[in-house]
């Protein structure tokens, strides 16, 4: 390849040096035997198994997962509806509203998200919780399931749910045995990707969430905010690595279907 | 009941996420936008006055008697928030033309690599973006510190004598934004120089042009549609942004993000935090629209 000249290599090398370093420089010092972060001591794990006895941080995670289950799952459900709708049916009353409040979250300041939600949930006498954490969680991850979904859908062929419509299947069941197998991998993607953001989101939990729903990242912010501790580190270290092997995991199933539909085609061509 | 399941099945479809929408997207500016005219209350909601539709109507009349524009007046008669706008608008600006110009050589050399790493390149530039945000920007604090790693790494090499101080400065602002939206902004510009046809770069090369000006009459050009897309992706939610400029600024920054935030969780006054919300949200209400557009257009040529 000619045109992968030195120059290109030389800035994506430069470029994940710059995207990686923080982050293994992170991992790294969690295992330091300092209290400095910046110091290296030693190897010592102590600050993991510190943080095995911290119970308020061990309650924030069990909160933050559960909040993260659950708006990711209704999340997917709302999101693929919204992309079907956006990609199904190109006229209807109020589509540009539509589409405009499908697309503004994805860039609105969480600042002003998390605000409006707030007043919304005090407005209508809704005690904040873990129930308006999920709502607001839900609300601001939809728009990105359906922008993952609608992506798939725009390449999806149509032909093949009009046969099923044609030989007598309702539309209902038109989707759920032909469409949505197909669109499958989207949806889980975009479950994922909900997921990792509600998992993460800071600002819109710290308005919208109320006493005795403390999230992590709210918790890890609160630490932060007193100093560089290795224990965040540690915490750090632990989330990257679950998200790592996630990660992972996706990329072997989803290198496996793919091999799996090759050798599925190959097979249907042969007979 | 083919026919009128397939009409009910239709109306859902859009109905359900619509409406979702609607209550829990819309309705809640025009919450803000109400509030901001309210004043501020000692009780909870702390802000006054508060409707109440089984009141009736003449105290409904009443309440709106009740609303005014105090809190825009006194939005500019305090200098603080004119010039938090103002230096949002700037640290952003700055932010996204720093993103653009590293992310640029990154998707441009993405786009020329041997189609096999790709995707193996492609997964790398969005796999920190699966780390939490929080977690990326707390990263910088050790390395950006006076005694931080930066600082222990230049000063044993010799560059430099004393210590740089980055972090609590616009700087450490800087690299924390470029950092975090990178992905945002290569993966745009990747996909639209990767979709280029390399053979109109070969022919303005064989028409004599050097490989420089080659690069600014044909590639660039073609690109645009990524550099839009990135750049909006950077620079609208950077206006806005409040834990970068919270823990890498300095005390003396000022961003809107991190003012509305104190306006709401320090003074406790809801009113003039979403008169706060309600400019900013007038500022970005373009970017966003023409961010909108862009999107659409860009799935619409999807088809």
């Amino acid at each position: 390849m000619s045109t992968w000249s030195r120059f290109n290599i030389a800035s994506i090398i430069f470029g994940f040096a710059f995207l990686y370093l923080p982050i293994v420089l992170l991992v790294i010092f969690s295992f330091n035997e300092s209290k400095l972060v910046t110091v290296w001591a030693g190897f010592s794990t102590r600050w993991y198994v510190q943080l095995l006895h911290n119970q308020a941080l061990l309650e924030a995670a069990w909160v933050t997962i559960r909040v993260a289950l659950i708006s990711a799952t209704i999340a997917t459900v709302l999101g693929t509806l919204a992309a079907l709708a956006m990609t199904r049916y190109t006229r209807f009353r109020g589509r540009m509203l539509f589409s405009g409040m499908i697309y503004a979250p994805l860039v609105m300041p969480e600042v002003i998200t998390g605000l409006s939600m707030l007043l919304l949930f005090v407005a209508i006498g809704f005690d904040r919780g873990f129930w308006t954490l999920t709502l607001a969680h839900i609300t601001f991850t939809m728009c990105f399931v359906a922008v993952v979904v609608q992506s798939r859908l725009l390449s999806f062929d149509r032909s093949i749910e009009e046969a099923a419509m044609d030989l007598g299947a309702t539309p209902v069941a038109t989707f759920l045995q032909v469409t949505l197998p197909v669109i499958a991998p989207a949806v889980f993607s975009g479950w994922v990707l909900a997921l990792t953001l509600s998992l993460d989101d800071l600002v819109i939990s710290s308005f919208t969430s109320g006493p005795g729903a403390t999230t992590l990242p709210m918790k890890i912010y609160s630490q932060v905010r007193l100093g560089v501790t290795p224990e965040i580190n540690a915490i750090c270290t632990i989330l990257i690595g679950i998200v790592a092997i996630g990660v992972l995991i996706a990329s072997v199933v989803s290198r496996r279907r793919e091999a799996q539909r090759v050798a599925d085609e190959r097979a249907a061509f042969a007979q | 009941m083919s026919k009128l399941g397939s009409a009910i099945f239709n109306r859902l479809v859009i109905i359900i996420p619509y409406a979702w929408l609607l209550f829990f997207f819309l309705i809640p500016f025009v919450i803000v936008l109400r509030i901001s005219l309210s004043t501020t209350a000692v009780a909870m909601p702390p802000y006054t006055p508060v409707f109440d539709l089984s009141a009736g109507w003449s105290a409904l009349v009443q309440g709106i008697k009740e609303l005014s524009f105090d809190n825009y007046v006194w939005l500019t008669e305090d200098a603080l928030y004119a010039k938090a706008y103002v230096s949002s608008l700037f640290i952003a600006l700055v932010s996204t033309i720093l993103t653009l110009l590293i992310a640029y050589p990154i998707a441009y050399g993405m786009a020329r690599a041997p189609s096999g790493i790709r995707p193996t390149l492609l997964m790398l530039v969005i796999l920190p973006f699966w780390t939490s945000f929080l977690i990326r920007v707390y990263a910088w604090i050790a390395i950006l510190k006076p005694e931080g790693l930066l600082n222990q790494f230049l000063l044993s090499i010799g560059v430099i004598s004393e210590p740089l101080i980055i972090l609590n400065t616009n700087w450490a602002i800087y690299i924390g934004i470029v950092y975090s939206y990178l992905p945002f902004m290569v993966l745009p510009l990747y996909s639209a120089l990767e979709k280029m046809d390399n053979s109109l770069t070969e022919a303005a090369l064989d028409l004599g042009c050097t490989p420089i000006s080659a690069f600014w009459r044909v590639t660039f050009p073609l690109s645009i549609p990524g550099v839009v897309a990135g750049c909006l992706l950077v620079f609208i939610p950077a206006v806005g942004e409040f834990v970068i400029p919270d823990l890498l600024g300095g005390s003396e920054t000022l961003m809107i993000g991190k003012t509305l935030w104190n306006e709401f969780n320090a003074n406790r006054d809801w009113p003039v935090s979403a008169a706060v919300a309600t400019i900013l949200l007038l500022i970005l209400v373009v970017p966003i629209m023409f961010f909108q557009h862009a999107q659409s257009k860009a799935d619409g040529e999807g088809r």
